[in-house]
């Protein structure tokens, strides 16, 4: 089996008494979608917010292209390649889409202390976000500040800043979120080709896309991981459906 | 051309008029009141760096408005005594020549910045607000008690000091100088607004998460434009003490940073003629309504009313609208 891109183990963290994450351990290995579900509360932002640097730890390791992270912040994991989106829509409300996206673009190149030259003339900037925004369908949008982008589209570059980093892994925290189903379904297809460039960590509520793209699911309870498997394991698994699917056991 | 290029240009040909203007009326006075808007708009334009792009709102910029002050005041004090600054293990001796001086200052105040910068902007918001003024308070008090160079009585520049190839005294060359600074950092200000550094520190203070998550820190950004927005303050502090030929704890007082702020937000946050707008329109209200009466800080202070809560964008945002991002 290949080296696991992302490998987190035994992670742990308290607010006080509430076990927000329970020795949980998990994966992620090149070339694949790893899902990441639970019901409302179980603790999966507080988790992606662990991996991306935003929360420290209480307890465990997490291990990103086989080093430890654990004592880095967000933007020297950033730096390292770990691509992560919003729940909630996290851009530069003033800046046009394609600002947003050449933000991304310069920090990949390490740029950000040039004192002079105008960003909008530089081609260096300015190709490799338009044609990240290409790829999200949102090239012809690319003037229009993030603040009146409609909800879906901002959810769309969050991607496409995320593509712009060259991640090496991408954290997708439910990207579908509040899409309508035709966007949801888009979005959709292009993720499934997305895992090719780079392993995905996908947590998502919408379950068609779930079943659609996963090729491992892991599902978190009260911060706990009560399973972890194939789709056809966790659609069979009894544990599961009585406590995420809402049915009895 | 956009409305608020024409408007930066009206503004900066309209100070620029002014002394000329002044000099052919016979109003010699009015060539000092120009020389005051150049200053302050020097020193506004500093903070707008940081305060402006950045959203830094420093309480504590007279620290470096004071010690660019005090860079010029003790140079000058030196030289005119011929007393070295330091006679161990080299000696240093003081400048009376502006170049040198401008220098002094602005390395003073990038060298205060630093630490400054690297300790409060930890913070945000109001106790950013708090601990840039503690430490300007702490700046301020030790100026009072330092009697070698006036303690609070301050310290006088008997001459002005000079400008290779210029009569400093001359009113009228001294504004140009002190214009010449003004451009040259609305310059830069204006390259550094446009640039990577300058898209990072916006984008900083739009949204910290964000650029924290495309690998940016914005610690690093926002501590560059600190000290960068320090320095050009701090040279106008220098500027400052050579048109009153005085230097005193005032200058590092809350006041002014105060005075400083309202320049900013008389004129338009984060625009960049923003600082020359609120300069000239503060020092008119300051003439004006402080020739009519001594309380005319009440009327500045409804004026400010006024813009925050009718005309957020100051000046230039009542004239040209809202900003323009590519």
């Amino acid at each position: 089996m290949a080296e696991p891109v992302l490998d987190i183990s035994h992670l742990s963290k308290s607010f006080g008494a509430l076990k927000a994450t329970d020795d949980v351990s998990l994966d992620l290995r090149p070339g694949e979608i790893h899902a990441l579900i639970g019901p409302n509360g179980a603790g999966k932002t507080t988790l992606m917010q662990q991996i991306s640097g935003i929360l420290k730890p209480s307890a465990g390791a997490i291990r990103f292209l086989g080093e430890d992270i654990g004592g880095l912040g967000v933007a020297e994991r950033a730096r390292r390649g770990l691509g992560r989106t919003f729940q909630i829509s996290s851009l530069t409300p003033e800046f046009s889409a394609l600002r947003n996206v050449m933000l991304a673009v310069q920090a990949r190149q390490g740029t950000s202390f040039r004192f002079l030259g105008n960003v909008m003339k530089d081609d260096s900037l300015t190709g490799p976000a338009m044609q990240a925004l290409e790829r999200t369908g949102l090239a012809g949008r690319a003037g229009v500040t993030a603040a009146e982008l409609s909800h879906g589209e901002r959810r769309q570059l969050e991607i496409a800043i995320a593509l712009a980093l060259g991640s090496k892994a991408f954290l997708l925290d439910e990207p579908m979120a509040g899409m309508d189903p035709e966007g949801a379904k888009a979005l959709t297809g292009f993720l499934d080709g997305l895992r090719a460039e780079a392993p995905i960590l996908l947590v998502e509520h919408d379950m068609d896309a779930v079943f659609a793209l996963a090729d491992r699911v892991t599902v978190l309870v009260y911060g706990r991981v009560i399973a972890s498997g194939s789709v056809a394991d966790i659609r069979g698994d009894a544990a599961v459906r009585a406590a995420y699917l809402g049915e009895p056991q | 051309m956009t409305r608020e290029t024409v408007l930066n240009a009206i503004l900066a040909l309209l100070l620029l008029a002014l002394p000329f203007a002044a000099n052919a009326a016979g109003e010699p006075f009015y060539v000092t009141l120009a020389t005051r808007m150049a200053v302050l708009a020097l020193a506004a334009a500093g903070l707008n760096l940081a305060l402006g792009f950045g959203g830094l709102v420093s309480f504590g910029h007279a620290a470096f408005f004071g010690i660019g002050g005090y860079a010029a005041g003790i140079l000058a004090a030196h030289a005119f005594n011929a007393e070295p600054l330091l006679s161990w293990p080299f000696e240093i001796g003081g400048s009376d020549q502006m170049p040198v001086i401008w220098l002094v200052a602005a390395l003073a105040c990038g060298l205060v910045a630093l630490p400054i910068g690297a300790i409060s902007l930890r913070t945000s918001g109001v106790y950013f607000i708090m601990i840039t003024l503690a430490f300007a308070q702490m700046i301020f008090y030790f100026a009072i008690s330092w009697p070698s160079y006036g303690g609070q009585d301050g310290l006088s520049i008997t001459l002005r000091n000079g400008f290779p190839g210029l009569n400093t005294m001359a009113p009228t060359s001294f504004f140009l100088v002190c214009y010449g600074l003004l451009m040259a950092a609305l310059l830069l200000s204006w390259r550094l607004r446009d640039s990577r550094f300058g898209a990072a520190l916006q984008a900083a203070r739009q949204n910290e998460a964000r650029v924290a998550a495309v690998g940016i820190d914005p610690l690093k950004i926002r501590l560059a434009a600190f000290t960068i927005s320090a320095m050009i303050t701090g040279v106008a502090g220098a500027l400052f003490a050579d048109l009153t030929r005085f230097v005193s704890p005032s200058m590092l007082s809350w006041q002014m940073s105060g005075e400083l702020i309202v320049l900013i937000i008389l004129g338009g946050t984060g625009r960049l003629f923003g600082p020359v707008a609120g300069a000239i329109l503060f020092v008119m209200l300051e003439f004006v309504l402080g020739g009519m009466t001594d309380r005319w800080q009440f009327f500045l202070g409804l004026i400010l009313l006024g813009v925050v809560l009718f005309a957020r964008g100051g000046v230039v945002g009542l004239i040209a609208g809202r900003p323009r991002h590519g």
